[in-house]
């Protein structure tokens, strides 16, 4: 073959050491603010192959119990070094359905990165990015390897919502040979991954691709289906005749501020705005229907991951000036340091420690200003974190066009709202037993951020699988007659 | 995909759908709506049942020609599909015997009207409607209305059918007549239910307004419909679209509507740039 790609040698431990950790290619900060295109190039096989090398192979890994779902890393890694890519994404997917993603996505410098051995002395091994390229040379390839499944079932199961949680619960039961459909209330299944996160961070045609390998796993997908509305969740079981359901219906709701005049048009949540340009293609208005209207001058609250998305997508609309206001510093900042550092490449204007007081608007009700009152830190609060207390008079403010409030989210309570019975904490997430992920109605589990409050997108996907495996076992005891399906409520 | 099964155009720049949607149809109540997303690249938009069929498995939907999207609806036949149909959505309306009900539609909020109405009369109760509309023609679902009122009055802007004026006048001498009835219902532009409201509130009648603010979701998730009631904000898709009327901030909603008026014109210009002639007709005629 052509492009048959040789795999490198075992280096001796000491030479392993002395090789740097190679850095992703991106594209230029100066281009890529006036495009959707990725930020992050990828590895090429060489540097794949590279980097693999550096690899010490620890006979009892750290970095694995780092990784939420616990993945074989030194295995998959001494794969790559073999230049066998395909024996090393299968090695992944034996425990993570969805590696192109979290490959991009995780927070590896929390996760399995930060206690890699190579992390002491030198810089880690660089996981995260040998995941995603494995997964993206599969899919380069058009090579699918779906996962062998178990003769079918006589069962069925429905899974509510199509973000990561039940992306991954979907697949697993599938593979155990159970008949799963999916329930979506948007029209393009993927959750978080298609309506939330940008095109520059995760290509929306790595998620279709996934989505498209469960079609062929032989999951049914029922989009524009709202749970709670369409149907419930006790309609599932009876009137549909699932055998149990899967909630990952994740954190939807968006929160404000609850200061003056935010209502003013131009006033958004993280969700519209993310939502009208990911999901609705508004960067493409005219051509797309749908509009988004930035102005001059973005202020972002917030600086989570969410917060650095809408600053950056902002500045890709063509903002001139976008501010990022948040009342700690940057050292608190709950964003992953890569995408500060990429939104700080990207001038992005951060103001620490300010805090939003007010929103100011035209006679038209457009927004036309905030007022931001200067922080200190003070003592440690109940998180550990030094609270931002405030400096008396240091009050300024800011013109702008636009104001996208990015401070988090909590449950979307449509589904489980119209659930009686179902057991919820004072935040409205549900509980759920910790080791089968069921609810507090038999049949009814449910993982992700729905369970959690707004997570990650490899813990939603661990819960997804964990899940699946207390409803196969629920399932096998249905068939066995020792539960017994609830009744219509 | 939701099949069109018939669409006919009942006045000028109305128009009525019936589309493949069983389990909406199952499910649905008076005073909810569905988001409609009419292909692939387009935009979601709300639109109020005005019947459903669990029979059949379809809905009914009365479209108002005013932007792209719903020109571009006009010019859909049937057979045709929509890309998308989600629903029922909203809060149902609170539906029971009230006593005397005065529904006060006007223009394109006819439609929404209709099942309320019709529920309503159902539960016992006596409906007077006023309809209204700026001509004759645009008087919609006149007989539709006309089988679940017990009373029916019609206004025009300019007298070209019924009283010459507008819904509020009506209103205004109904009551006068009649007394205070138990409950108003108001449905139309934002501005009509605004002077309703302001009529009924003196008066003390406890009135209803369903909103219409600018919706993507349609389920709570963005947030762009929300509105203030007694002071709170509420998301208009799945606390309302019913709210009490006396308590909504019409003039934060009336303004809430106008955010997208640049691109809306762009938008309109483009897609009659595209579809000229039936386009201009459709201006010429509005
Ligand atoms: C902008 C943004 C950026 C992020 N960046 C990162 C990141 O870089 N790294 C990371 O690890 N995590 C990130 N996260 C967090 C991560 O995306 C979430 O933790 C993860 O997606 C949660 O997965 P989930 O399956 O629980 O829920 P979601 O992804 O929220 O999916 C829930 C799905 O359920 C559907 N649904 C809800 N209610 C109903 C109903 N009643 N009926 C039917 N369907 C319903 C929703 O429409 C949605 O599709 C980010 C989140 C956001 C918003
Ligand atoms: C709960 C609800 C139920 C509705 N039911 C019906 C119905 O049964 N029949 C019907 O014809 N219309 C209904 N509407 C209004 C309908 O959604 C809008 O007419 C439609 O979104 C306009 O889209 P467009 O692209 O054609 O026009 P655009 O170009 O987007 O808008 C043109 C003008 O219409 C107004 N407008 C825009 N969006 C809305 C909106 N969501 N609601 C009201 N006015 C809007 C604005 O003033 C705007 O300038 C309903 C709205 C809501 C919120
Ligand atoms: S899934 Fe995330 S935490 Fe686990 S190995 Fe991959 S990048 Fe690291
Ligand atoms: S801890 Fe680091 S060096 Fe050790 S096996 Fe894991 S990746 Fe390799
Ligand atoms: S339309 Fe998005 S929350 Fe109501």
């Amino acid at each position: 073959m052509a492009d048959e790609i040789l795999g490198a040698p075992e280096l001796p431990k000491a030479e392993r050491m002395k090789v740097q950790r190679h850095e992703m290619p991106v594209q230029n900060p100066l281009a890529r603010i006036r495009n959707f295109f990725e930020v992050a190039l990828g590895y090429s096989a060489e540097t794949a192959i590279e980097e693999a090398q550096r690899c010490l192979q620890c006979a009892n890994p750290p970095c694995v119990k780092g990784c939420p779902v616990g993945i074989d890393i030194p295995a998959f890694v001494d794969l790559i070094r073999k230049a066998d890519f395909e024996g090393s994404l299968a090695k992944i997917k034996e425990t993570n359905t969805l590696p192109a993603i979290c490959g991009r996505v995780c927070p590896q410098e929390e996760q399995c990165e930060i206690v890699c051995v190579m992390a002491k002395k030198y810089k880690p091994v660089a996981i995260g990015r040998l995941e995603r390229f494995v997964a993206d040379w599969e899919r380069d390839r058009g090579l699918v390897s779906t996962p062998e499944l178990a003769p079918p079932s006589a069962h069925k199961v429905a899974v509510v919502g199509s973000g990561p949680a039940g992306l991954a619960c979907a697949a697993e039961l599938a593979r155990f040979g159970h008949k799963v459909t999916i329930f979506e209330a948007l029209h393009k299944p993927g959750g978080v991954l298609v309506y939330g996160i940008p095109e520059f961070r995760l290509p929306k045609a790595i998620v279709t691709f996934e989505i498209q390998n469960l079609a062929r796993m032989g999951v049914e997908l029922r989009g524009n289906f709202v749970i709670g509305r369409t149907a419930t969740v006790h309609e599932l079981l009876n009137g549909y005749d699932y055998d149990a359901v899967f909630l990952g219906t994740g954190a939807g709701l968006p929160y404000f501020l609850g200061i003056p005049g935010e209502n003013y048009i131009g006033v958004l949540s993280a969700n519209e705005f993310l939502t009208r340009v990911n999901l609705m293609k508004a960067y493409d208005f005219p051509r797309s229907d749908t509009p988004v209207r930035t102005g001059r001058r973005v202020a972002v609250v917030g600086s989570g991951n969410v917060a650095m998305d809408c600053l950056r997508t902002a500045k890709r609309l063509g903002a001139e000036e976008v501010i990022c206001v948040y009342r700690r510093t940057r050292n608190e900042s709950p964003a992953r340091r890569e995408e500060l550092e990429h939104a700080e490449e990207e001038a992005i204007d951060f103001r620490w420690l300010s805090a939003p007081l007010a929103i100011f608007g035209n006679e038209e009700g457009f927004v036309t200003g905030m007022r931001i009152q200067r922080m200190e830190l003070g003592e440690p609060d109940a998180s550990g974190r030094r609270r931002p207390v405030p400096i008396p008079g240091s009050e300024y403010e800011i013109a702008i066009d636009t104001a996208v409030i990015a401070i988090g989210q909590g449950p979307n309570p449509l589904a489980t709202k119209s659930t009686p019975g179902l057991e919820l904490n004072r935040h409205g997430n549900i509980v759920v037993d910790e080791r089968t992920l069921m609810t507090s109605i038999p049949g009814v589990f449910a993982g992700g951020d729905i369970v959690t409050g707004a997570a990650t997108v490899i813990l939603a996907m661990g819960a997804g699988k964990q899940a699946a495996l207390g409803i196969h076992d629920w399932l096998a005891r249905l068939a066995r007659g020792e539960v017994i399906k609830p009744q219509l409520a | 995909m939701f099949k069109v099964v018939s669409k006919e155009e009942i006045a000028p720049k109305f128009h009525r759908f019936v589309v493949e949607a069983p389990e909406v149809a199952r499910k649905h109540r008076p005073g909810q709506f569905v988001m409609v997303l009419p292909s692939d690249d387009g935009e979601r938009i709300p639109l109020t049942i005005a019947a459903s069929d669990p029979g059949s498995g379809t809905v009914t939907l009365v479209v108002q020609e005013v932007g792209k999207t719903t020109m571009a609806m006009g010019l859909m036949t049937a057979g045709q599909e929509f890309f998308s149909v989600v629903g029922p959505l909203g809060t149902p309306t609170h539906i029971e015997r009230f006593g005397t009900v005065v529904c006060v539609g006007g223009g394109a909020g006819i439609a929404p009207m209709l099942p309320i109405a019709g529920g309503l009369k159902n539960a016992g109760n006596t409906v007077l409607s006023i309809l209204g509309g700026r001509t004759q023609e645009l008087v919609i679902l006149r007989e539709e209305m006309a089988a679940v009122s017990d009373e029916i009055i019609h206004t025009t802007d300019d007298g070209s059918f019924g009283r010459k004026g507008l819904v509020t006048h009506a209103l205004a001498d109904l009551i006068a007549q009649r007394g205070n009835p138990d409950l108003v219902v108001a449905i139309g532009p934002a501005i009509m239910m605004k002077a309703v409201a302001e009529m009924t509130r003196k008066l003390a009648i406890p009135t209803l307004a369903s909103l219409n603010s600018i919706m993507v979701d349609g389920t709570g998730m963005c947030g762009a419909c929300r509105v203030e009631v007694d002071g709170k904000t509420k998301f208009v898709c799945v606390d309302g679209p019913e709210f009490d009327a006396h308590k909504v901030d019409f003039d934060l909603l009336i303004k809430r509507l106008r955010m997208y008026i640049p691109e809306e014109q762009v938008a309109r210009e483009r897609f009659m740039g595209a579809h000229e002639c039936r386009a201009t007709a459709g201006i010429a005629r509005g």
